[in-house]
Protein backbone atom coordinates (compact mmCIF):
# COMPACT_ATOMS: atom_id res chain seq x y z
CA UNK A 1 0.00 0.00 0.00
CA UNK A 2 2.19 3.42 -1.06
CA UNK A 3 0.89 6.81 -0.13
CA UNK A 4 -1.89 8.64 -1.45
CA UNK A 5 -2.32 11.71 -0.17
CA UNK A 6 -5.49 13.10 -2.55
CA UNK A 7 -7.70 11.35 0.11
CA UNK A 8 -6.93 14.08 2.21
CA UNK A 9 -9.25 17.14 1.21
CA UNK A 10 -12.24 15.52 1.80
CA UNK A 11 -11.70 14.73 5.36
CA UNK A 12 -9.94 18.21 5.93
CA UNK A 13 -12.84 19.62 7.83
CA UNK A 14 -12.96 16.81 10.36
CA UNK A 15 -9.40 17.45 10.58
CA UNK A 16 -9.33 21.48 10.73
CA UNK A 17 -12.67 21.07 13.48
CA UNK A 18 -10.15 18.99 15.84
CA UNK A 19 -7.28 21.54 15.56
CA UNK A 20 -9.58 23.66 16.69
CA UNK A 21 -10.59 21.91 19.92
CA UNK A 22 -7.24 21.51 20.54
CA UNK A 23 -6.42 24.67 20.45
CA UNK A 24 -9.71 25.32 23.16
CA UNK A 25 -8.22 22.68 24.76
CA UNK A 26 -4.93 24.00 25.51
CA UNK A 27 -6.55 27.53 26.15
CA UNK A 28 -8.54 25.59 29.07
CA UNK A 29 -6.13 23.88 30.58
CA UNK A 30 -3.53 26.96 30.32
CA UNK A 31 -5.80 28.69 32.21
CA UNK A 32 -6.79 26.15 34.94
CA UNK A 33 -2.74 25.49 35.49
CA UNK A 34 -2.01 29.00 35.56
CA UNK A 35 -4.88 29.78 38.35
CA UNK A 36 -3.96 26.72 39.98
CA UNK A 37 -0.22 26.91 39.93
CA UNK A 38 -0.65 30.42 41.11
CA UNK A 39 -2.81 28.78 44.07
CA UNK A 40 -0.61 26.06 44.57
CA UNK A 41 2.75 28.28 44.84
CA UNK A 42 1.15 30.54 47.65
CA UNK A 43 0.14 27.27 49.45
CA UNK A 44 3.22 25.71 49.25
CA UNK A 45 5.01 29.39 50.94
CA UNK A 46 2.21 30.24 53.11
CA UNK A 47 -0.36 28.01 54.46
CA UNK A 48 -0.15 26.22 57.81
CA UNK A 49 1.86 22.78 57.86
CA UNK A 50 -0.81 21.14 57.85
CA UNK A 51 -2.38 22.84 54.83
CA UNK A 52 0.48 22.42 53.09
CA UNK A 53 1.45 18.56 53.39
CA UNK A 54 -1.58 17.08 51.58
CA UNK A 55 -0.89 19.70 48.74
CA UNK A 56 2.97 18.38 48.79
CA UNK A 57 1.80 14.84 48.93
CA UNK A 58 -0.23 15.65 45.63
CA UNK A 59 2.37 17.59 43.69
CA UNK A 60 4.75 14.56 44.65
CA UNK A 61 2.82 12.57 42.80
CA UNK A 62 1.42 14.44 40.13
CA UNK A 63 5.58 15.37 39.53
CA UNK A 64 6.43 12.06 39.73
CA UNK A 65 4.38 9.87 38.04
CA UNK A 66 3.28 10.04 33.49
CA UNK A 67 0.56 12.19 32.42
CA UNK A 68 -1.00 9.74 30.56
CA UNK A 69 -1.78 7.45 34.53
CA UNK A 70 -3.29 10.61 35.66
CA UNK A 71 -5.55 11.23 33.05
CA UNK A 72 -6.91 7.40 33.38
CA UNK A 73 -7.10 8.42 37.36
CA UNK A 74 -8.77 11.49 36.62
CA UNK A 75 -11.60 10.43 34.05
CA UNK A 76 -12.32 7.03 35.48
CA UNK A 77 -11.94 8.43 39.02
CA UNK A 78 -14.42 11.47 38.65
CA UNK A 79 -16.99 8.98 37.86
CA UNK A 80 -16.23 6.16 40.67
CA UNK A 81 -17.16 8.99 42.66
CA UNK A 82 -20.44 9.75 41.11
CA UNK A 83 -18.79 12.84 39.30
CA UNK A 84 -20.15 12.21 35.18
CA UNK A 85 -18.10 14.44 33.48
CA UNK A 86 -17.76 14.63 29.77
CA UNK A 87 -14.66 13.44 28.58
CA UNK A 88 -13.16 17.05 27.53
CA UNK A 89 -13.88 18.32 31.55
CA UNK A 90 -11.92 15.43 32.34
CA UNK A 91 -8.68 16.59 29.77
CA UNK A 92 -8.85 20.03 30.25
CA UNK A 93 -8.74 19.24 34.20
CA UNK A 94 -6.40 16.43 33.85
CA UNK A 95 -3.58 18.09 31.40
CA UNK A 96 -4.49 21.76 33.86
CA UNK A 97 -3.80 20.22 37.12
CA UNK A 98 -0.64 18.29 36.14
CA UNK A 99 0.65 21.68 34.24
CA UNK A 100 -0.40 23.47 37.52
CA UNK A 101 1.77 21.13 39.73
CA UNK A 102 4.83 22.69 37.25
CA UNK A 103 3.84 26.34 37.36
CA UNK A 104 3.76 25.89 40.89
CA UNK A 105 7.60 25.24 41.04
CA UNK A 106 8.30 28.13 38.88
CA UNK A 107 5.75 30.83 40.62
CA UNK A 108 7.22 29.73 44.41
CA UNK A 109 11.20 30.68 42.44
CA UNK A 110 9.22 34.06 41.06
CA UNK A 111 8.15 34.50 44.81
CA UNK A 112 10.89 34.08 46.23
CA UNK A 113 13.09 36.10 44.45
CA UNK A 114 10.39 39.02 44.86
CA UNK A 115 13.31 41.75 47.21
CA UNK A 116 11.39 41.19 51.14
CA UNK A 117 12.24 45.07 51.66
CA UNK A 118 9.67 45.64 48.96
CA UNK A 119 6.84 43.51 51.28
CA UNK A 120 7.98 45.36 54.87
CA UNK A 121 7.86 48.46 52.64
CA UNK A 122 4.18 47.71 51.24
CA UNK A 123 3.45 46.51 55.42
CA UNK A 124 4.19 49.41 56.31
CA UNK A 125 2.87 51.58 54.21
CA UNK A 126 -0.03 49.90 55.68
CA UNK A 127 -1.12 47.14 53.33
CA UNK A 128 -2.43 43.58 54.80
CA UNK A 129 -0.19 40.72 54.45
CA UNK A 130 -3.13 39.97 51.82
CA UNK A 131 -2.91 42.70 50.53
CA UNK A 132 1.31 42.74 50.02
CA UNK A 133 1.31 39.27 48.26
CA UNK A 134 -1.74 40.54 45.45
CA UNK A 135 -0.52 43.61 44.84
CA UNK A 136 2.89 43.67 45.54
CA UNK A 137 4.59 40.69 45.24
CA UNK A 138 2.44 38.42 42.85
CA UNK A 139 2.56 40.96 39.79
CA UNK A 140 6.41 40.98 39.79
CA UNK A 141 7.10 37.28 40.29
CA UNK A 142 3.86 36.83 37.14
CA UNK A 143 6.44 38.67 35.06
CA UNK A 144 9.72 36.94 36.12
CA UNK A 145 8.29 33.76 35.25
CA UNK A 146 6.67 34.02 32.01
CA UNK A 147 9.30 32.77 29.55
CA UNK A 148 9.78 29.39 31.24
CA UNK A 149 5.84 29.28 31.65
CA UNK A 150 5.74 29.86 28.07
CA UNK A 151 7.65 26.71 27.49
CA UNK A 152 5.40 24.71 29.68
CA UNK A 153 2.30 25.71 28.03
CA UNK A 154 4.30 24.65 24.34
CA UNK A 155 4.66 21.08 26.25
CA UNK A 156 0.65 21.25 26.93
CA UNK A 157 -0.23 22.18 23.59
CA UNK A 158 2.28 18.56 22.54
CA UNK A 159 0.64 16.69 25.31
CA UNK A 160 -3.23 17.88 24.63
CA UNK A 161 -3.04 14.63 22.20
CA UNK A 162 -2.81 12.65 25.03
CA UNK A 163 -6.32 13.45 26.06
CA UNK A 164 -7.18 11.45 22.42
CA UNK A 165 -6.59 8.40 24.87
CA UNK A 166 -9.80 9.34 26.77
CA UNK A 167 -11.87 10.07 23.81
CA UNK A 168 -11.38 13.59 23.60
CA UNK A 169 -12.36 14.63 20.18
CA UNK A 170 -9.89 16.70 19.47
CA UNK A 171 -7.33 16.91 16.74
CA UNK A 172 -5.10 13.06 17.19
CA UNK A 173 -8.67 11.89 17.63
CA UNK A 174 -10.30 13.36 14.12
CA UNK A 175 -7.02 12.04 12.80
CA UNK A 176 -8.12 8.43 14.04
CA UNK A 177 -11.72 8.91 12.49
CA UNK A 178 -10.69 9.62 9.41
CA UNK A 179 -7.95 7.13 9.33
CA UNK A 180 -11.14 4.73 10.63
CA UNK A 181 -12.69 5.00 7.04
CA UNK A 182 -9.56 5.56 4.72
CA UNK A 183 -6.90 3.28 6.04
CA UNK A 184 -4.31 5.68 5.45
CA UNK A 185 -2.75 6.30 8.64
CA UNK A 186 0.64 7.65 7.58
CA UNK A 187 -1.13 10.50 5.50
CA UNK A 188 -3.46 11.06 8.30
CA UNK A 189 -1.21 11.41 11.22
CA UNK A 190 1.73 13.50 8.92
CA UNK A 191 -1.17 15.95 8.38
CA UNK A 192 -1.46 16.11 12.26
CA UNK A 193 2.21 16.05 13.04
CA UNK A 194 2.40 19.45 10.48
CA UNK A 195 -0.59 21.53 11.91
CA UNK A 196 0.45 20.58 15.85
CA UNK A 197 3.96 21.80 14.31
CA UNK A 198 2.12 24.73 12.82
CA UNK A 199 0.44 25.63 16.64
CA UNK A 200 4.05 25.56 17.99
CA UNK A 201 5.60 27.71 16.26
CA UNK A 202 2.87 30.11 16.43
CA UNK A 203 3.27 29.89 20.00
CA UNK A 204 7.13 30.15 20.04
CA UNK A 205 6.65 33.30 18.16
CA UNK A 206 4.04 34.98 20.52
CA UNK A 207 6.26 33.67 23.65
CA UNK A 208 9.77 35.67 21.95
CA UNK A 209 7.43 38.25 21.19
CA UNK A 210 5.77 38.30 25.05
CA UNK A 211 9.32 38.20 26.47
CA UNK A 212 10.78 41.35 24.64
CA UNK A 213 8.33 43.07 25.99
CA UNK A 214 9.07 41.75 29.29
CA UNK A 215 12.75 42.72 29.02
CA UNK A 216 11.12 46.08 27.89
CA UNK A 217 9.19 46.85 31.19
CA UNK A 218 12.29 45.75 33.50
CA UNK B 1 -5.06 -6.55 45.01
CA UNK B 2 -2.17 -9.57 45.46
CA UNK B 3 -3.76 -10.85 42.28
CA UNK B 4 -2.95 -7.97 40.19
CA UNK B 5 0.29 -7.27 41.99
CA UNK B 6 2.07 -9.59 39.78
CA UNK B 7 1.27 -8.18 36.47
CA UNK B 8 2.42 -4.77 37.66
CA UNK B 9 5.80 -5.82 38.46
CA UNK B 10 6.05 -7.84 35.38
CA UNK B 11 4.85 -4.43 33.65
CA UNK B 12 7.44 -2.37 35.82
CA UNK B 13 10.05 -4.13 33.96
CA UNK B 14 8.75 -3.77 30.80
CA UNK B 15 8.86 0.01 31.85
CA UNK B 16 12.34 -0.44 32.68
CA UNK B 17 13.67 -2.31 29.97
CA UNK B 18 11.71 0.29 27.73
CA UNK B 19 13.74 3.16 29.33
CA UNK B 20 17.15 1.28 29.06
CA UNK B 21 16.65 0.72 25.53
CA UNK B 22 15.61 4.57 24.87
CA UNK B 23 18.03 6.25 26.82
CA UNK B 24 20.67 4.36 24.80
CA UNK B 25 18.94 5.16 21.43
CA UNK B 26 18.57 9.13 22.57
CA UNK B 27 21.97 9.26 23.75
CA UNK B 28 23.03 8.26 20.40
CA UNK B 29 20.75 9.83 18.30
CA UNK B 30 21.42 12.74 20.38
CA UNK B 31 25.38 12.57 19.85
CA UNK B 32 24.22 12.44 16.26
CA UNK B 33 22.24 15.22 16.28
CA UNK B 34 24.44 17.40 18.51
CA UNK B 35 27.26 17.01 16.05
CA UNK B 36 25.18 17.81 12.96
CA UNK B 37 24.06 21.08 15.02
CA UNK B 38 27.92 22.43 15.37
CA UNK B 39 29.32 21.11 12.31
CA UNK B 40 31.75 23.00 9.64
CA UNK B 41 28.58 21.99 6.84
CA UNK B 42 25.72 23.96 6.12
CA UNK B 43 23.70 20.96 5.31
CA UNK B 44 24.52 18.97 8.16
CA UNK B 45 23.58 22.06 10.54
CA UNK B 46 20.04 22.74 8.45
CA UNK B 47 19.51 18.57 9.38
CA UNK B 48 20.68 18.85 12.75
CA UNK B 49 18.23 21.65 13.39
CA UNK B 50 15.47 20.45 11.67
CA UNK B 51 15.40 17.19 13.72
CA UNK B 52 15.48 18.57 16.63
CA UNK B 53 12.68 21.57 15.81
CA UNK B 54 10.43 18.76 13.80
CA UNK B 55 10.69 16.20 17.18
CA UNK B 56 10.62 18.59 19.58
CA UNK B 57 8.09 20.25 18.05
CA UNK B 58 5.27 17.78 17.24
CA UNK B 59 3.50 15.12 20.43
CA UNK B 60 5.71 12.56 20.53
CA UNK B 61 2.47 10.66 20.48
CA UNK B 62 2.04 11.41 17.01
CA UNK B 63 5.62 10.01 16.07
CA UNK B 64 4.59 7.11 17.27
CA UNK B 65 1.63 6.63 15.63
CA UNK B 66 3.40 7.72 12.31
CA UNK B 67 6.28 4.84 12.97
CA UNK B 68 4.30 1.92 14.07
CA UNK B 69 0.60 2.25 12.18
CA UNK B 70 2.09 4.59 9.22
CA UNK B 71 5.21 2.85 9.06
CA UNK B 72 4.10 -0.62 6.70
CA UNK B 73 2.85 1.77 3.85
CA UNK B 74 6.38 2.80 3.38
CA UNK B 75 8.00 -0.33 3.84
CA UNK B 76 8.67 -0.43 7.74
CA UNK B 77 6.88 -3.09 9.06
CA UNK B 78 7.83 -3.84 13.49
CA UNK B 79 6.26 -4.91 16.54
CA UNK B 80 4.64 -2.44 19.11
CA UNK B 81 7.83 -3.13 21.12
CA UNK B 82 10.42 -2.14 18.64
CA UNK B 83 8.08 1.09 17.68
CA UNK B 84 7.86 2.10 20.82
CA UNK B 85 11.69 1.90 21.16
CA UNK B 86 12.78 3.49 18.01
CA UNK B 87 10.03 5.92 18.16
CA UNK B 88 10.53 6.90 21.76
CA UNK B 89 14.54 6.79 21.21
CA UNK B 90 14.11 9.17 18.50
CA UNK B 91 11.91 11.51 20.17
CA UNK B 92 14.18 11.47 23.48
CA UNK B 93 17.62 12.08 20.89
CA UNK B 94 15.81 15.43 19.87
CA UNK B 95 15.67 16.78 23.76
CA UNK B 96 19.05 15.00 24.19
CA UNK B 97 20.61 16.84 21.46
CA UNK B 98 19.93 20.23 22.80
CA UNK B 99 21.10 19.57 25.64
CA UNK B 100 24.83 17.77 24.57
CA UNK B 101 24.88 21.37 22.68
CA UNK B 102 23.88 23.55 25.42
CA UNK B 103 26.96 21.55 27.45
CA UNK B 104 29.39 21.66 24.83
CA UNK B 105 29.10 25.64 23.89
CA UNK B 106 29.57 26.21 27.36
CA UNK B 107 33.34 25.51 27.17
CA UNK B 108 35.06 28.74 27.18
CA UNK B 109 36.13 29.22 23.55
CA UNK B 110 39.62 30.40 24.63
CA UNK B 111 40.54 26.88 25.73
CA UNK B 112 39.66 26.22 21.94
CA UNK B 113 41.88 28.32 20.73
CA UNK B 114 44.49 27.29 23.02
CA UNK B 115 44.49 24.46 21.88
CA UNK B 116 44.31 24.53 18.49
CA UNK B 117 47.08 27.23 18.96
CA UNK B 118 49.37 24.56 20.32
CA UNK B 119 48.73 22.50 17.08
CA UNK B 120 45.63 20.31 18.34
CA UNK B 121 43.27 19.47 15.11
CA UNK B 122 39.72 20.77 15.40
CA UNK B 123 39.07 16.50 15.82
CA UNK B 124 41.67 16.23 19.10
CA UNK B 125 40.47 19.55 20.58
CA UNK B 126 36.77 18.23 20.86
CA UNK B 127 38.43 14.70 22.16
CA UNK B 128 41.20 15.95 24.47
CA UNK B 129 40.04 19.71 25.51
CA UNK B 130 36.48 20.12 25.72
CA UNK B 131 34.55 17.05 25.38
CA UNK B 132 36.06 15.88 28.53
CA UNK B 133 34.44 18.67 30.24
CA UNK B 134 31.47 19.35 28.58
CA UNK B 135 30.55 15.44 29.56
CA UNK B 136 30.94 16.52 32.59
CA UNK B 137 28.21 19.30 32.67
CA UNK B 138 26.03 17.08 30.74
CA UNK B 139 25.20 14.65 33.34
CA UNK B 140 22.80 16.55 35.98
CA UNK B 141 20.70 18.11 32.48
CA UNK B 142 20.80 14.91 31.06
CA UNK B 143 19.58 13.04 33.80
CA UNK B 144 16.11 15.42 33.44
CA UNK B 145 15.91 14.65 29.89
CA UNK B 146 15.38 10.76 31.33
CA UNK B 147 13.24 11.74 33.95
CA UNK B 148 11.03 12.96 31.48
CA UNK B 149 11.63 10.10 28.93
CA UNK B 150 10.56 7.78 31.78
CA UNK B 151 7.56 9.41 32.05
CA UNK B 152 7.13 9.95 28.36
CA UNK B 153 7.50 5.79 28.11
CA UNK B 154 4.03 5.64 29.18
CA UNK B 155 2.71 6.50 26.12
CA UNK B 156 3.67 3.40 24.47
CA UNK B 157 0.24 2.21 26.41
CA UNK B 158 -1.45 3.97 23.38
CA UNK B 159 -0.04 1.21 20.76
CA UNK B 160 -0.69 -1.49 23.29
CA UNK B 161 2.97 -2.28 24.68
CA UNK B 162 1.86 -4.34 28.25
CA UNK B 163 3.83 -1.66 30.71
CA UNK B 164 2.89 0.23 33.54
CA UNK B 165 0.40 2.83 31.76
CA UNK B 166 -1.74 -0.06 29.85
CA UNK B 167 -1.22 -2.56 32.93
CA UNK B 168 -2.79 0.54 35.31
CA UNK B 169 -5.83 0.97 32.60
CA UNK B 170 -6.65 -2.65 31.87
CA UNK B 171 -6.89 -3.22 35.95
CA UNK B 172 -9.24 0.36 36.28
CA UNK B 173 -11.41 -0.83 33.62
CA UNK B 174 -11.57 -4.66 35.10
CA UNK B 175 -11.85 -3.53 38.97
CA UNK B 176 -13.19 -0.08 38.61
CA UNK B 177 -10.51 0.94 41.42
CA UNK B 178 -9.40 3.80 39.74
CA UNK B 179 -7.55 5.16 42.47
CA UNK B 180 -6.03 2.08 43.82
CA UNK B 181 -4.29 0.96 40.63
CA UNK B 182 -2.95 4.57 40.12
CA UNK B 183 -1.48 4.27 43.36
CA UNK B 184 -0.02 1.08 42.63
CA UNK B 185 1.43 2.43 38.75
CA UNK B 186 2.74 5.18 40.57
CA UNK B 187 4.97 4.08 43.40
CA UNK B 188 6.30 1.79 41.06
CA UNK B 189 7.15 4.48 38.59
CA UNK B 190 8.36 6.99 41.54
CA UNK B 191 10.62 3.72 42.76
CA UNK B 192 12.27 3.31 38.77
CA UNK B 193 12.64 7.68 38.57
CA UNK B 194 14.39 7.72 42.30
CA UNK B 195 16.83 5.20 41.50
CA UNK B 196 17.44 6.68 38.19
CA UNK B 197 18.15 10.01 39.79
CA UNK B 198 20.54 8.45 42.47
CA UNK B 199 22.66 6.61 39.75
CA UNK B 200 22.90 10.11 37.84
CA UNK B 201 23.71 11.76 41.12
CA UNK B 202 26.07 9.28 41.93
CA UNK B 203 27.61 9.43 38.04
CA UNK B 204 28.00 13.52 38.80
CA UNK B 205 29.94 13.35 42.02
CA UNK B 206 32.38 10.81 40.22
CA UNK B 207 32.51 12.71 37.07
CA UNK B 208 33.67 16.02 39.52
CA UNK B 209 36.28 14.11 41.50
CA UNK B 210 38.19 13.18 39.06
Amino acid sequence: MGLDFTVIPQYLDIVLWGALWTILITLGAATVSFIGGMFLAVIALYAPLLVRLPFRAFAFLFMGTPLLLQLFLIYFGLVQVGIDVPAVMAGIIGLGLHFAVYNSELFQTGILAVDKGQVEAARTVGLSRMQALRKVVVPQAVRDVIPPIGNNMISLLKDSALVSVIGVSELTLSAQRAIGSTYRPFEFYVLVAVIYYIINLFMEAVQRRVERRVQASR
Amino acid sequence: MQRVFPFFLEAAWITVLLSVLTTILGLIFGAIGASARMSRFALFRFLGAAYVSVFRGTPALIQLFILYFGGPQIGIQLDAFQAAVIGLGINAGAYMAETMRGAIIAIDKGQIEAARTVGLSRFQTMRYVVLPQAMRLMIRPLGVNINAMIKATALVAAISVVELTYTAQRFIGSTYKPFEMFLIAGVLYMIIIYITGQAVSWLDRKARIN
